[in-house]
């Protein structure tokens, strides 16, 4: 009898799903030929499916308040992946010096395609941490990150194209075009509130796009630009395997850079202002902290990210068109940041590898990709906010001088 | 002057499309300040419900007002129940999380419904049976507004003029005012808070499913991507109009109509959408509060 | 030398869509005074708090803020945090903290206005910041160990007890080096023994560290043994002024908390 009320809500749930997703999973109807495809084997997955997750809904639930009510109890809080790596400073070490390794004769061990995939994954994580100074950092809830994204690789693409202008000079110029509209942009929508400015920006994306598809004169229209050259090396005229290893070292290095910058920035007078705001806008510029002005910090220095990032995407494909730049790729740039844990280098280079390698390589998902993606999103939200590998804050140890306390160095 | 008063009365068409599905953002965003990404969506099942049910009826020989009538029902009750799913599964765990919390499971429920979708059914464009009436119009009138267009503007003043009497004279309406101006308040004077915000979001999506039928039979053609730009314009409709002003999203909805219709007509079509959402950013620049909209102190 | 006050504020109004909610309140605090400022809810305490920090914009009246030793400047009209540039900071009625950073981090915010090392001092490390950021490190401990959270510094701040983050809030604003700090309800929610040390952090603040003092406080039994000077408010209005001995006998006073005991 008590089996059969535990049951209930399940098959409950389970009815309702099938007939929420009735018309759309099993009707089909071929408005050609004129026929309807019944496909009532989708409305026993449905069911299942439904029914099964249920019991994991719930479990994930009971979880979730488990959690809350002992932190409450216990004013602690849980042990954390990245609290417990901040406590020991040695197992990072050894991961990072692993995956540095891994990295370093990747190229040397996987073939060509794979070494390019993995060239790609790389962009993503730098795309991520720079996105990640926006939205994790400064908590701008920027949506048409891929505006500026776009900015550097057309930067490149049209500069080449009309004056022969080369992979290296074009590199800090895209960076700088992309931080130009970042400026253009926040300057004057960042005074808006947080889901205001998410809608602007997503708006801005979106006309930065639909400019680049209609104005033919300017960016070729859909066409694209085909034909952009790869980076040159020293001269010397590469194959493509060897254009490949050298683009593949080339995105490790700003890669490698990036954390370097990035971990500076995290705990220093910027970085912390940038906490602050995201946490209590309020508070923040009654400590004196000039809102808008560090926020067009944040939201620059993101924009120059995607800039760049941009340029060398464009000598990656050597072909770029206004398709590269849709919402899409910002809700993906988004959704690695997401799930990586919004504020932590690690969780967010762990989310950019996954989310580019696992659709690659278990080709029967690539289908599925963008479902994960969304539903990934709202999962983490609800069950996991911190991500994967949550931002541990630094920790500091004093000793007693008779001069007064001094700050343990370490 | 004939061009002009079709431009017009093309926007006008228009612009109360957006102003339906607009109403539904206004209507969430009044209850729990969340901007429901997912809406544009919902509007998309509506309309894709009503395709595929009146071509099943069409191919078992029913057809015209009394199948369009039965496929509307049917979608507004999906879109309706899709509504009121989505709220529960995505927004109501996250109550009181941060704000970019529900924001983010909404921007990533909207992804999964599109591609649900696109998995679903089909990638490619489907086209959408014209089952409105076509109304005996005299010829001089005729030029200047179609039979379709002049239904659409008569379904949605209908609509309004009823969800206006709802909100301002039943209880639910009561209700729902008075969880808009404090929710915590409503709950200490005994209004049930959570069947409150599930009844806005079924209202609201009901409003989309039928925006979604009319401006399917419309345009005559749906795919899974259309909930994408028509939520952003019917978002960008509230917000200019005041967002969770009501009569502020229809005012939004026809201003946004009518200037798409006269920069498209006398500007350049290449860049309609363009136009929207430059509206949307000079607005929000300008005027945050919208036109109707009221300015509110910042809470210390 | 005549000393002036080093906060002076001359017809003081604020309308909030027809509504007065300050109307031509005259006030002004004395170098290392304690001044409270007292009334019914709804008197127009915490406006007035936020109209001479920037928050709101006065309808109309003058702010004038004076460092000791200093220039006399009117801040009407400037942003908040330009006047926690000039010298001004505050605490909030409901808490502000910066909930997921350290108690240690916290305070380190509040010497953003007085410090200036920018991005490329932040990538680069050299020794100018890296002295700079010793520097604010070591200061904000000591300020944490004068409030008495030197205990708790690497805690997210969130997890500290509500009475240590009305602490971790004097904290972080006497950080930002004013010479003049406004605290809103300091002492609310705080037990009897909390308030009790509240009152002596109060005092070696003013006594320590010369910082004057304006605080809006509902705890009468602190306001009449911490302040030398009271001003009560009611209806956007100052209706008196006094030491505490001269506001306890004032009928007006009385009056204006009506049904509410002023010893409670």
């Amino acid at each position: 009898m008590k089996n059969l009320t535990a049951l209930k809500q399940p098959l409950l749930v389970s009815a309702w799903f099938m007939f929420l997703t009735f018309p759309l999973m099993v009707i089909r109807v071929n408005t050609i030929e004129n026929v309807v495809e019944w496909r009532w084997r989708n409305m026993i997955w449905v069911g299942t499916a439904s029914f099964l997750l249920t019991f994991l809904w719930r479990y994930l639930s009971d979880r979730r308040e488990a959690a809350r009510k002992e932190a409450e109890r216990t004013e602690d809080h849980e042990q954390t992946l990245g609290r417990f790596l901040a406590g020991r400073p040695e197992v990072g070490r050894y991961l990072s010096v692993g995956a540095m390794i891994l990295a370093l004769i990747f190229p040397f061990v996987f073939s060509t395609y794979q070494t390019n995939i993995m060239a790609t994954a790389l962009m993503y994580a730098v795309l991520g941490l720079g996105l990640n100074i926006v939205v994790g950092q400064a908590g701008l809830l920027n949506l048409g990150y891929v505006a500026f994204y776009a900015a550097g690789a057309y930067s490149y693409a049209l500069l080449n194209h009309h004056f022969g202008i080369g992979f290296w000079t074009a590199l800090p110029v895209g960076a700088v075009v992309g931080a130009l509209f970042g400026i253009l942009l926040g300057f004057p929508v960042l005074r808006l509130r947080g889901d205001y400015l998410a809608i602007v920006t997503l708006g801005f994306g979106e006309i930065t796009r639909l400019v680049l598809e209609n104005w033919n004169d300017f960016s070729f229209g859909p066409s694209g630009i085909s034909n952009i050259p790869r980076p040159g090396f020293f001269g010397i005229a590469l194959d493509i395997r060897g254009a490949t290893i050298y683009l593949y070292f080339l995105v490790l290095l700003l890669c490698l850079a990036t954390v370097f910058i990035v971990n500076r920035l995290q705990n220093s007078r910027i970085g912390r202002a940038w906490i602050a705001i995201r946490e209590d806008e309020t508070a923040s510029q009654a400590m004196g902290i000039d809102g808008t002005k560090t926020k067009l910090t944040a939201f620059a220095l993101g924009a120059f990210w995607a800039g760049m990032v941009g340029v060398i995407f464009a000598a990656k494909t050597t072909f770029i068109n206004p398709a590269s730049f849709t919402f899409l790729e910002s809700a993906m740039i988004l959704s690695i940041v997401v799930l990586g844990g919004i504020g932590s280098i690690p969780g967010i280079i762990t989310a950019a590898l996954f989310l580019i390698l696992v659709p690659e390589y278990l080709r029967a998902f690539s289908n599925y990709r963008m479902l994960i993606f969304g539903s990934v999103m709202v999962l983490m939200m609800l069950f996991r906010p911190q991500g994967i590998v949550a931002g541990a804050r630094r920790t500091y140890t004093f000793r007693r001088r008779k001069s007064g306390p001094e700050l343990e160095r370490g | 002057m004939e061009y002009f008063l079709e431009l017009f009365a093309g926007g006008l068409t228009r612009g109360s499309i957006y102003a339906l599905i607009a109403l539904g953002y206004t209507m969430v965003y009044g209850i729990i300040e969340l901007i429901n990404f997912a809406h544009g969506e919902i509007y998309m099942i509506g309309a894709f419900t009503a395709l595929i049910v009146s071509s099943v009826l069409a191919m078992s020989g029913m057809s015209g007002v009394s199948a369009l009538v039965l496929a509307s029902i049917v979608a507004v009750v999906y879109a309706s129940a899709y509504g009121f799913t989505v709220e529960k599964i995505a927004y109501k765990p996250l109550r009181r999380a941060p704000r970019l919390s529900p924001l983010i499971s909404a921007i990533g429920m909207s992804i999964f419904l599109q591609n649900y979708v696109l998995l679903a059914q089909t990638p490619d464009f489907l086209p959408f049976p014209n089952l409105l009436p076509e109304l005996p119009l005299p010829e001089a009138f005729g030029n200047i507004i179609g039979s379709t267009e002049l239904i659409i503007l008569l379904t949605t003043a209908v609509i309004m003029g009823g969800l206006t009497l709802v909100i301002k004279f039943t209880k639910m309406g009561k209700a729902m005012r008075a969880t808009a101006q404090d929710r915590d308040m409503a709950m200490l004077v005994g209004i049930n808070v959570n069947r409150v915000i599930s009844n806005t979001f079924v209202i609201g999506s009901a409003l989309a499913a039928v925006g979604g039928i009319l401006i399917a039979s419309h345009v005559g053609r749906v795919n899974f991507f259309i909930g994408f730009i028509a939520g952003i314009k019917a978002f960008t409709a509230a917000v200019l109009g005041g967002i969770g002003s009501i009569p502020g999203a229809v005012l939004g909805g026809l201003v946004l109509g009518l200037t798409e219709s006269f920069a498209t007509g006398y500007v350049s079509s290449d860049y309609e959408d363009v136009f929207a959402f430059a509206l949307l950013i000079v607005i929000l620049i300008l005027r945050p509060t919208g036109l109707l909209g009221r300015a509110a102190a910042p809470k210390v | 030398m005549s000393m002036e006050p080093v906060l002076q504020v001359r017809g003081l109004t604020m309308t909030f869509g027809g509504l007065r909610a300050l109307d031509n309140v005259d006030l002004h605090v004395e170098r290392e005074e304690i001044v409270a400022l007292v009334g019914p809810n709804g008197a127009g305490k915490t406006t007035f708090f936020n109209c001479i920090t920037g928050i709101y914009p006065p309808a109309s009246g003058d702010i004038f803020l004076a460092p000791p030793g200093g220039k006399r400047r009117r801040i009407n009209g400037l942003k908040m945090h330009t006047v926690t540039e000039h010298g001004m900071a505050r605490t909030f009625q409901n808490i502000h903290i910066f909930p997921a950073m350290t108690v240690l981090e916290n305070v380190m915010v509040g010497r953003h206005c007085r410090t200036s090392s920018g991005l490329l001092g932040a990538v680069l490390r050299g020794a100018g910041t890296l002295r700079e950021e010793e520097g604010i490190v070591n200061k904000s401990y000591e300020i944490l160990e004068t409030v008495g959270l030197d205990a708790s510094v690497n805690e997210l701040a969130i997890n500290l007890p509500y009475g240590a983050q009305r602490r971790l809030e004097i904290a972080r604003a006497v950080a930002t080096d004013p010479f003049l700090l406004l605290l809103d309800e300091p002492a609310a929610g705080m037990n009897p023994q909390e308030t009790k040390e509240l009152e002596g952090l109060i005092r070696q603040i003013r006594n320590g560290k010369k910082i004057s003092i304006l605080l809006i406080e509902h705890d009468m039994k602190l306001v009449m043994s911490i302040s030398d000077r009271l001003c009560v408010m009611d209806y956007g209005e100052k209706i008196a002024e006094g030491t505490p001995a001269e506001i306890r006998g004032n009928p007006i006073v009385i009056e204006a908390y009506l049904g509410e005991d002023p010893d409670a």
